[in-house]
């Protein structure tokens, strides 16, 4: 059978009975079985879990929201009774006695859990490569990275070995590999989804992703997802606004920087073109901080990871501090570094600091626009080992991604064409707080023009 | 200050609880140098007069009624239970 690249594909068929969902769930897990082993995509399959709730399915309901839909996890959300390592050694036998809000609330809504996934160890990584356990590889090109830290999510659904997955975006873990394997990734506005249940890395930017073929599905995932759930105190709830039907964009012109890669800036002016072609005026505008968007969060996440991996102590969880991998080890240090006595205020007051006049840029932007198109990254899928030796190198690569967690708006990112080396590129559209309505109608426009068709790679 | 020292970076080891082997001094001391340098450019941003944000959504103080539920209580039964060491305050 022929794997459907939609949530309505997926309903429609389970409808007119041309699948079962028992059926649905023996295409992804021979999916899984065939590349695997070769690309590093799931850490843990569950195969039992998938078979007894697609079974459930098949008895009963189909007419909710993600009735019969494949979905996988990061493994940095917690799973009840389902190992959960964060893709850290220390972590390696961990099994939670609960599960995320997401989790709960994805599977509520009938979705079908097949298994837990690579990622950057603690979700730290550009690439994928900081994972304790492997790296894995990315579908569209095995040479390249699938981007990270949202590794295996990218990965699992770019090759077919789920539908639609979760990941997180910190400073763009979920933007970055969905640009680099041809998938729609939401980072929503910071607080709409509940965190509760996924393993912390820096708590003033931590957003729960989400990873699919098209902005439709994306849309369904965000509103089965967001809104209060009793257990995190930064989670904000609103309506769904009337959606306008005359929008205004900008591109800023502190995105076009040296090592911005010729086929992207190429592209990003082509989006350009074609939104003026359905109507939409885009105007240039100016972010003037755009350069220390990289150094600001260079402090800041860092000074919160070294707060939040403070609880690995080996005592309550895990083995001990020394299993941390070298990025962990490095970012904790760096965190410490820049909120010890002395350079506290020289780092990380500064950065603080530094932050409001970014968000003072954005807003400023936000009064003029509507949203704003973006590169997601300065150039398509990198080498495996092309930036391992050199961590300042990985971290440029979130010059693009830092923004919308730093401003703690929303950013959406949509897989646009192909690069001569066949490597997927995209663009992102950021637009102000709890607009997330707002891009997934911009981001449907622009697919619908450009007659845009989903598809896997493997 | 922009160059670490081999002083530094044990300090901050013992900070953040973390024992390092000489190879990983040798090969973090460049690394973390290089990448304090590239962060310190910030000084170079004027922030007389500016707030410090750590909060982007502007929320605060979400609460709750306090009372248990059987879903913010810990079931006993999963942990350990071992002998009281502190006694009541006579």
């Amino acid at each position: 059978m022929n794997i459907p690249l939609t949530i309505k594909e997926t309903q429609d068929g389970l409808k007119s009975k041309k699948f079962s969902a028992v059926e649905l769930v023996d295409a992804y897990l021979a999916q899984i079985k065939k590349y695997n082993s070769e690309y590093n995509v799931f850490l843990t399959v569950t195969e039992e879990l998938a078979y007894a709730k697609a079974k459930e399915i098949d008895r009963g309901d189909k007419t909710s929201h993600l009735a019969g839909v494949i979905v996988s996890y990061k493994d940095i959300f917690l799973t009840k009774g389902v190992r959960t390592t964060a893709g850290s050694k220390i972590l390696e036998s961990y099994i939670p006695p609960y599960s995320a809000t997401s989790v709960s609330r994805i599977e509520a809504a009938g979705a079908i859990p097949i298994g837990k996934l690579y990622c950057d160890a603690f979700a730290h990584g550009a690439s994928g490569e900081n994972s304790d356990f492997g790296r894995t590889l990315n579908p569209w090109g095995k040479e390249y990275v699938p981007g990270g830290s949202s590794s295996g999510s990218a990965a699992s659904v770019s090759a077919g070995m789920s539908l639609i997955s979760l990941g997180s975006d910190t400073g763009g873990s979920t933007r970055q590999p969905a640009n680099f394997c041809n998938l729609v990734g939401l980072k929503p506005t910071y607080g709409v989804i509940p965190r509760y249940g996924v393993i912390s890395m820096s708590s003033s930017l931590d957003t729960i992703g989400s990873f699919a073929h098209t902005v439709d599905d994306i849309e369904i995932m965000f509103d089965v997802m967001r809104g209060t759930d009793g257990y995190d105190s930064t989670v904000s709830n609103f309506k769904k606004p009337n959606i306008k039907n005359k929008f205004k964009l900008g591109i800023a012109k502190e995105y076009f920087i040296d090592g911005l890669d010729s086929e992207v800036e190429n592209m990003i002016n082509d989006v350009k073109k074609t939104y003026e072609k359905i109507g939409i005026e885009v105007v240039e505008l100016t972010l003037p901080h755009t350069k220390y968007m990289v150094p600001v969060y260079y402090i800041i996440q860092p000074a919160e990871v070294s707060s939040n991996l403070g609880r690995f102590d080996g005592i309550r969880y895990g083995s001990a501090r020394q299993s941390f991998g070298e990025e962990a080890k490095r970012r904790i240090m760096i965190g410490s570094y820049v909120l010890s006595a002395g350079y506290y205020d020289a780092y990380y007051e500064k950065a603080m600091k530094v932050r409001t006049k970014i968000i003072n840029d954005f807003d400023e932007a936000f009064k003029t626009v509507d949203a704003i198109i973006s590169p997601v990254s300065p150039t398509p899928a990198f080498k495996l080992g092309a930036n391992t030796s050199d961590p300042l190198k990985m971290y440029l690569e979130d010059i693009y991604t830092t923004t919308a967690n730093l401003v703690g708006i929303p950013g959406l990112a949509i897989p646009s064409t192909f690069s001569k080396s066949g490597l997927p590129i995209g663009f992102q559209l950021l637009g102000p707080r709890f607009s997330e309505h707002q891009l997934f109608e911009l981001g449907k426009k622009y697919h619908k023009e450009i007659d845009y068709k989903p598809k896997i790679a493997l | 200050m922009t160059k670490l020292t081999k002083k530094d970076v044990l300090h901050v080891a013992e900070l953040s609880n973390l024992k390092l082997t000489d190879s990983e001094i040798k090969k973090f001391l460049p690394q973390l140098t290089k990448i304090i340098k590239f962060v310190g450019t910030l000084s170079e941003v004027d922030t007389t007069k500016i707030e410090p944000t750590s909060q982007t959504t502007k929320l605060v103080n979400a609460l709750r009624e306090d009372v248990t539920t059987s879903s913010n209580s810990l079931n006993i039964d999963e942990y350990f239970k071992v002998k009281a060491i502190l006694s009541k305050r006579t």
